[in-house]
């Protein structure tokens, strides 16, 4: 024992060399990233240390987390009254609860009139909530559908589906002529991507999620979306381990070549096109999600991110000095590889494009119908309930109508 | 005792059950730290991959800055570091408090009040303690994450040597104070060593509650000073391409320390005791 | 010692422990006392709260998603420590035995053990992936599956797969505890009980059990305690899911607190999950001291 206590004694002694933070007179931002975002961790710091560079006496320190501990970190550092970070990355569904409950700052002011125009509408609703601003729209994401241009061709289709309709068709087609067992998979496992793809449905069938202005869930396009989803499952035409799936699982399934169909964000486009991840790289197809017939062309879900100043911030200024940095058009078509400009202009600019048309043709329409989830400062709560419901629907463990009643009529009891 | 030659061929086929139901799950884990992504995602699937790519480990082992092997390294130290000092400050302030209820019952009450602490969900805790911390400058430091495992530690090291203790027979102990030892030399010449199964229990237990902690260490660390092994873990899972085959070799690299520990602490703890020196 | 004398060295030892505890959990447990009577909410300012009283506790008494968690929770509990004790158990008789190799194979029962919840947890998740796990290729290749399953996404498995993991993480901890108790029983009463003609069932019973139940029950009753506050591998592995099939009190509370934000009720729920936790150990510590008694 006498040789532990001593090993535990220096790792004491070590304790006290630990660095504490370096004092400067010049002004350090503490920024919060995620892993996951769309611009990898080194474009990120790139784009810092280009800011750095063009900024003397400007420091910024990043910190990168993974998606599921972002929301807890900034409440977190908030909440406990520290001033911790000053600028924030922030998901699309957060801006009803971080300014309701004063997480953010309002930047309204800030951002140029002359702005509004260049960038994409459904970019703006990231950041807007109760008619005010509370950041800058950064990463602009969807989701898209994914095709196997192979198995199509294969399966004697000229052209990937317009609408979800054509989706089903096209792929008992392909799960008949034993192309495919399961053709199309998704990204259904009980958590936010669940909830991706049924708004994403719900838009493609001009649905709202309120009706005379309270929640609901049990009428039209949402019950429409259900249904679809469910018919699908019952049909075998999507993978019933969808159900368990969340975004990488999807791409997995789509690379190794078993699926006709996916749904996924932009990301997966490079991914599935790299050989070393991918066994159908060269034979990826991409389109914007359908809509239903007679319904809408195309539908999308916004699955954006802002930055965003916090509440707490001692140098709200420098602040937004680095955001207007981080998603001016210049650093934005510089870094166009892995996620695509907020600015309109960005997708006319060959630097941009070039590599990668296919993307950018499916992009233009996409970005253009963005639906956004429904917007309410109980958002997590919310999700939380149509995650559960939607899944015993897909689980057969409930009817739609009895799950999207149950669903809003929690969502109705919210606190 | 003699066995019989059945019984001897049923231990070694259920030594042999054990071993593979312990070894298939972590060898499986070795299989996808070695195998590249395609071949995972081989139907049916493919045991041993085509071309084995040791490229994992090599990444986990490079010191440039930003690295892989810079965010495992640093987060091995931290761990280290604060599993090996929390458990020494839970030893050395359970030892005497377990000795303490052994020896001189009537304040049980406050070591089940001292248990219920444990019991209580982290995440009740985990915000005023954050505030508390944010307010002396300790987040983002090994310092904060020790204070709160010894919290941790504390209650169940006291109850598990407490009862190591219990069976250590008075007798013993009131022979070295007839021959004049003071209650410290009776506790770490005697009692300690009779003990020595329980104590290297209880060190083995502390050591790896605080080196599997995630939550805590999830929010109070933002960066390679002080972030910890499952803190580090997490953030390779992240990220958008999940490369599992590296998570698989961080996984078995983070297993090895505390391996190696009970490898050489199993001989206090398996120590036999000499028969009749304990009653039952 | 005189008895003042002996008082004094007592609580002399106790305390260094009292002071780490009292300084480190004093203020966060009267905080989360507090909170539990309010409808605290976070935010950017701190905690918005008006005190309401018992509002909290009436509304989780008529709260059926919580009651779904605590019995989630409950089955979890029971079926994870009470194979874990079983098995554990049965691998320190095992390991008891002498056998060649036996050093290295009682170092293998750290192995699970070391391997951090969060790497315990996704290898799990992969070994069941529906796909390319490999628990779906074996079962299939020895023809015991005809066709793979998607064990997680199936309400009536997922559950059960998770304790699997559990159980194959932890039950080792409860075999070297078992596995050290074994080493302070005296071999001379296995002896005499030989002598005497007795079984090796009721060896087990009488002499083998009374001589481990000690170090065993502690080590029983902290898993229950670290079982009842499972977070880590739900987590990772199913987050709730299917359909809120897998979701347990502490995630409930940390949805609560974290999540929506109503520190307030979540503390409730905490205090609640406490005392519930409090209230199984109480019974079965009641129950182990009885039967000391009698015995």
């Amino acid at each position: 024992m006498n040789s532990f206590f001593k090993g535990a004694a220096c790792g004491l002694a070590l304790l006290i060399h630990q660095s504490l933070p370096a004092f400067a007179e010049d002004v350090t931002l503490n920024a919060i990233f995620m892993k996951q975002a769309a611009y990898s961790e080194d474009d990120t710091k790139a784009m810092a240390k280009a800011f750095e560079g063009a900024n003397p006496g400007l420091k910024v320190n990043l910190e990168f987390v993974p998606y599921e501990a972002l929301h807890d970190k900034i409440v977190a550092a908030q909440g406990a009254g520290s001033s911790g970070y000053d600028v924030v990355l922030f998901d699309v569904i957060w801006p009803p609860e971080f300014a309701t409950k004063g997480f953010l700052q309002d930047v309204t002011a800030r951002v140029p009139k002359g702005d509004r125009d260049k960038v994409f509408d459904g970019a703006w609703t990231t950041v807007d909530y109760d008619g005010k601003i509370w950041g800058m729209p950064w990463i602009l994401d969807t989701k898209y559908l994914f095709y196997n241009e192979d198995m199509l061709k294969q399966a004697g289709i000229s052209a990937p589906p317009k609408t979800f309709e054509e989706l089903a068709e096209q792929a008992k087609i392909i799960k008949d002529k034993g192309i495919a067992k399961y053709p199309i998979v998704w990204s259904w496992s009980q958590a936010e991507a669940l909830i991706c793809d049924y708004t994403s449905m719900v838009g493609g069938a001009r649905g709202s999620f309120t009706q005379d202005g309270k929640l609901s869930f049990d009428t039209g396009g949402s019950v429409e979306a259900v249904n679809y989803m469910k018919k699908t499952l019952d049909d075998g035409v999507t993978n019933p381990n969808s159900r368990e799936y969340l975004e990488e699982d999807v791409r997995k399934v789509f690379s190794a070549g078993e699926a006709a169909f996916a749904m996924n964000w932009t990301y997966m486009f490079n991914m599935a096109n790299d050989p070393k991840e991918s066994k159908v790289a060269g034979k990826v197809g991409i389109v914007p999600a359908p809509g239903f017939k007679g319904k809408a062309e195309a539908s999308a879900i916004n699955g954006s991110m802002g930055l965003g100043i916090s509440a707490g911030s001692k140098h709200p200024d420098e602040a937004w000095k680095f955001i207007t940095f981080m998603t001016s058009q210049e650093t934005q078509n510089k870094y166009a590889k892995l996620s695509l400009p907020i600015w309109k202009s960005s997708y006319e600019d060959p630097a941009v494009t070039k590599g990668q048309e296919k993307l950018i043709d499916a992009a233009k329409v996409s970005l253009g119908v963005m639906f956004a989830r429904p917007m309410t400062p109980s958002y997590p709560e919310l999700s939380s309930i149509l995650q559960k419901n939607i899944q015993q629907v897909l689980l057969g463990q409930a009817s739609t109508d009895d799950a999207m009643k149950a669903a809003t009529k929690a969502a109705g009891r919210l606190r | 005792m003699r066995r019989s030659l059945t019984a001897t061929i049923l231990v070694y086929v259920a030594v042999a059950v054990f071993v593979v139901s312990i070894l298939a799950p972590v060898a499986w884990l070795f299989i996808m730290s070695i195998s590249d992504a395609n071949d995972l995602t081989t139907i049916p699937l493919r045991w041993i991959p085509e071309q084995p790519d040791f490229s994992r480990y090599a990444r986990l082992f490079s010191l440039e800055e930003g690295s892989a092997g810079l965010a495992f390294l640093s987060a091995l130290r931290n761990s280290v570091v604060v599993a090996l000092s929390a458990t020494a400050i839970a030893l050395a302030a359970g030892i005497p408090a377990a000795y303490s209820f052994s020896r001189f019952p009537g304040r049980m009450p406050l070591l089940y009040a001292v248990i219920v602490t444990y019991m209580m969900p982290p995440v009740a805790l985990i915000l005023p303690l954050y505030k508390v911390f944010s307010t002396l400058g300790l987040l983002n430091n090994v310092t904060s994450l020790i204070i709160v495992y010894c919290t941790i530690l504390l209650p169940f090291v006291t109850w598990l040597m407490k009862s190591g203790f219990d069976s250590v027979p008075v007798e013993i102990e009131q022979a070295a104070s007839i021959d004049g030892a003071n209650l410290f030399q009776i506790l770490t010449r005697i009692t300690l060593p009779v003990a020595a199964a329980s104590t290297g229990a209880a060190a083995l237990f502390a050591l790896l509650l605080a080196w599997d902690e995630f939550f805590y260490a999830l929010l109070y660390t933002s960066d390679t000073r002080a972030k910890t092994l499952p803190v580090a873990i997490a953030d390779f899972a992240a990220g958008r391409a999940t490369d599992y085959g590296l998570i698989s070799a961080v996984g078995l690299l983070a297993a090895l320390p505390p391996v190696l520990i009970g490898f050489f602490l199993q001989k206090s703890l398996l120590s036999g005791l000499s028969a009749g020196s304990v009653k039952g | 010692m005189a008895p003042a004398q002996q008082d004094r060295t007592a609580w002399l030892l106790l305390t260094p422990m009292i002071a780490i505890m009292v300084l480190v959990t004093a203020f966060p447990l009267l905080n989360t006392l507090w909170l539990a009577f309010t409808d605290a909410s976070l935010t950017g300012q701190g905690y918005m709260w008006q005190w309401i009283g018992l509002e909290n506790f009436a509304y989780i008494l008529d709260d059926s998603d919580f009651r779904a968690a605590v019995g989630h929770t409950a089955y979890f509990t029971v079926l994870s420590v009470s194979a874990e004790v079983v098995l554990g158990v049965l691998v320190a008789l095992l390991l008891n035995q002498e056998f060649k190799g036996r050093t290295l194979v009682r170092a293998l029962l750290i192995l699970p053990w070391a391997l951090p919840t969060i790497v315990n947890a996704v290898m799990w998740r992969l070994i069941y992936n529906p796909e390319y796990g490999s628990l779906n290729a074996l079962l299939t290749q020895i023809g015991l599956l005809d066709a793979y399953r998607s064990w997680l996404g199936d309400p009536a498995t997922a559950m059960n797969m998770v304790i699997l993991a559990d159980i194959w993480k932890n039950y080792p901890l409860i075999a070297l505890i078992a596995l050290a108790g074994l080493q302070t029983v005296p071999k001379d009463l296995y002896e005499a009980a030989i002598m005497d003609g007795a079984n090796a069932w009721t060896r087990f019973w009488r002499i083998t059990l009374p001589g481990i139940i000690g170090s065993l029950s502690v080590a029983m009753v902290l898993r229950a305690i670290e079982a009842f506050k499972v977070f880590d591998i739900f987590y990772v592995m199913t987050r709730g899911g299917p359909a809120d099939a897998t979701k347990t009190v502490s995630f409930f509370v940390y949805q609560e607190s974290f999540t929506y934000l109503r520190a307030g009720s979540g503390a409730a729920y905490a205090l609640t999950v406490t005392a519930m936790s409090a209230l199984m150990i109480s019974i079965y510590v009641f129950m182990l001291v009885r039967r000391e008694k009698r015995s």
